[in-house]
């Protein structure tokens, strides 16, 4: 076919010539330094991107811990069906796209001087600033949970790491004929379906190891948050009789003596909580929220803070746009958008006008089975924020294993973007 | 597959790459208005890079989109739009872009070199 092939040339290959200088070290002194807080699905894309598509700029990324540990899969951990190995990836890989690696605390940002501070090292000067630090929990809100010791003996396991390692301990040890309750805070929080998930990850490991044991959803909400129809289902079919999910729930307050949850109308016991507390952007960003006491407003254009111009904020911890999912998936895809505006800041170009960004969520419905929920998000500019595309997106119409593996690539191949 | 489909995504591509060629020659410096930038199709493609790996540069599971032909990424889009080719989840995400986004995306990852 003749195709033209001036014109592919003339779309693409800079980008391609970018892309392969984006390996290289950076010749001479820098275009300018730009700092990311935060190392997990947004902010690892983030610096990343902004080597691969920016040579010139000094990119340094802090984190907190030695290497990333996944949220996606680790309800597989609790489910005996994964390691946690196998869903951590160590930070090398950024270092080889010329990004500085720094592990340490940010304990404050100085907006003034234009530094973030660390807990050990010296402090960070930027002439950009890309905050990406997830969530933090609000345990000030569940009397009872308030306190390190209660906090250490009641899970969340909803940040990937030890409390997973240490949930699925409890697990194991749970009795036969127990009771495992999930409690769930109002929406919105990180990752909809992935309460559902776990309770149906969960009951596949008891049915296969503990069939007299049961799961107990306590959902905030007035119905499950995502893919409601495929959660119910697998429930009323697989899981018959092990799955009970009682919505309106929430959590007013938990007696670790008793082991018992203080619902708005009543109190709830189990064998074992694993308790979800609602969530904020993570601490470090605090400055930067201007949503309900939670979330960092930004404008969609290149995710910069409606607050403090010059620092852009993406992930989990940013007030969503409409119909957009705290999930790893878009954190990836707020990444390059801020990359490419950061980009365009230091070096004097216009801003893109049209982003067009899009969100995958997979969730194992058993330990091999899964399915999917898709979106795609544009750029509106009368209502000056990302919508959801007509048409696009959907579900998967049954759980299958093709997805369980289309989940696994999806993971590995993420972890790859982001990390290597 | 029908042969039908085939040759409608192929007159649509032949269709699309004219206008361009042509759009390209006559107006040497002005750029049309809605014509992209190389930044934003560089922006648009790395959101499929959050399952296709970073341009495209698959590590497995799903396709490389790395080095493609050009032609033959564009059918595969247009198809999965439509619903003639059986996909999980391909048609939901192209079904969020233009054909002419998806030209211009299918061209940006026939650029790039397949091995590193
Ligand atoms: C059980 C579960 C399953 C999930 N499944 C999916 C899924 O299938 N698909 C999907 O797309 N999403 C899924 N998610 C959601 C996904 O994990 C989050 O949306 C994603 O991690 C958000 O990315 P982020 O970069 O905003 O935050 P994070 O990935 O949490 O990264 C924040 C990073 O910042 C670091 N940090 C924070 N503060 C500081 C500081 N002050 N100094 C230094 N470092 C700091 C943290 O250590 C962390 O590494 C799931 C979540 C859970 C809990
Ligand atoms: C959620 C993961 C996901 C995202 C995001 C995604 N793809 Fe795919 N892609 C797949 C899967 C899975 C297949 C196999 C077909 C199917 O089941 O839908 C596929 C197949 C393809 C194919 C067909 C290749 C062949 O050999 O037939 C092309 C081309 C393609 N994708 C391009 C893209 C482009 C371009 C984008 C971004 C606009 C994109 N994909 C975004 C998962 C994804």
């Amino acid at each position: 076919m003749s195709v033209n092939r001036r014109t592919f040339l003339a779309v693409g290959s800079a980008g391609a010539a970018l892309a392969l200088a984006g390996c290289a070290s950076t010749p001479g002194r820098p275009l300018a330094r730009v700092v990311v807080i935060g190392g997990g699905y947004g902010g690892a894309t983030a610096a990343k991107y902004l080597r691969l598509w920016e040579p010139r700029l000094d990119v340094t990324l802090v984190e907190r811990n030695e290497a990333f540990v996944s949220c996606p899969i680790s309800n597989l951990v609790l489910a005996g069906a994964e390691k946690i190995e196998n869903l951590t990836v160590r930070y090398d890989g950024l270092r080889k796209y010329g990004v500085r690696v720094v592990r340490d605390e940010a304990t404050a940002i100085d907006y003034d001087r234009r530094v973030v501070r660390l807990a050990r090292g010296d402090a960070l000067p930027w002439d950009r600033l890309i905050v990406a630090p997830g969530i933090d929990f609000q345990y000030e809100q569940i009397p009872g949970l308030d306190n390190a010791e209660a906090q250490s003996r009641v899970l969340h396991a909803w940040r990937a790491g030890p409390q997973t390692v240490a949930l699925r301990r409890q697990l194991e040890a749970m009795p036969d004929g127990g009771v495992f309750a999930i409690s769930i805070p109002r929406s919105p929080y990180r990752c909809p379906p992935g309460p559902y998930e776990r309770a149906s990850v969960v009951a596949d490991y008891f049915r296969q190891a503990k069939p007299k044991s049961k799961v107990l959803v306590l959902d905030a909400n007035s119905d499950i948050v995502s893919k409601p129809a495929l959660f119910r289902g697998v429930w009323a079919e697989r899981y018959k009789g092990m799955v009970e999910y009682v919505p309106n729930s929430e959590l007013v307050e938990f007696d670790v003596k008793r082991n018992v949850a203080r619902m708005q109308v009543e109190d709830v016991k189990a064998t074992l909580f694993n308790i979800i507390p609602p969530q904020r952007a993570g601490q470090v960003a605090s400055d930067l929220v201007t949503v309900n006491r939670q979330w960092c407003g930004v404008e969609f254009l290149g995710f910069e803070s409606t607050k403090i111009p010059g620092v852009h904020v993406i992930g989990d911890a940013i007030a969503p746009a409409p119909a957009m999912p705290k999930s790893g998936f878009m954190a990836n895809n707020h990444a390059k958008v801020a990359a490419d505006a950061v980009i365009a800041r230091l070096t004097g170009q216009p801003l893109n006008t049209d982003p067009i960004i899009a969100n995958t969520c997979y969730s194992f419905l058993t330990t091999t089975e899964a399915v999917h929920v898709a979106s795609v998000h544009k750029y509106d500019r009368d209502q000056k924020t990302l919508v959801v595309v007509k048409g696009s997106g959907g579900l998967s119409s049954a759980r299958s294993t093709l997805e369980g593996e289309y989940a696994y690539a999806w993971a590995r191949n993420i972890w790859a973007d982001a990390l290597g | 597959m029908t042969a039908s489909p085939r040759n409608a995504a192929r007159t649509a591509l032949l269709a699309a790459t004219t206008f361009l060629a042509f759009g390209a020659g006559s107006a040497a410096a002005q750029q049309a208005p809605d014509r992209p930038t190389e930044r934003q199709v560089r922006a648009w493609a790395a959101a499929c890079a959050a399952c296709h790996n970073t341009d495209g540069r698959s590590i497995g599971g799903f396709p490389v989109l790395a080095g493609r032909s050009a032609e033959d990424t564009y059918r595969a889009l247009v198809e999965f739009r439509s619903g003639q080719r059986p996909a999980t989840i391909m048609h939901q995400h192209t079904r969020g872009y233009t054909t002419d986004e998806l030209r211009h995306i299918a061209e940006w990852f026939a650029n790039v070199k397949p091995a590193r």
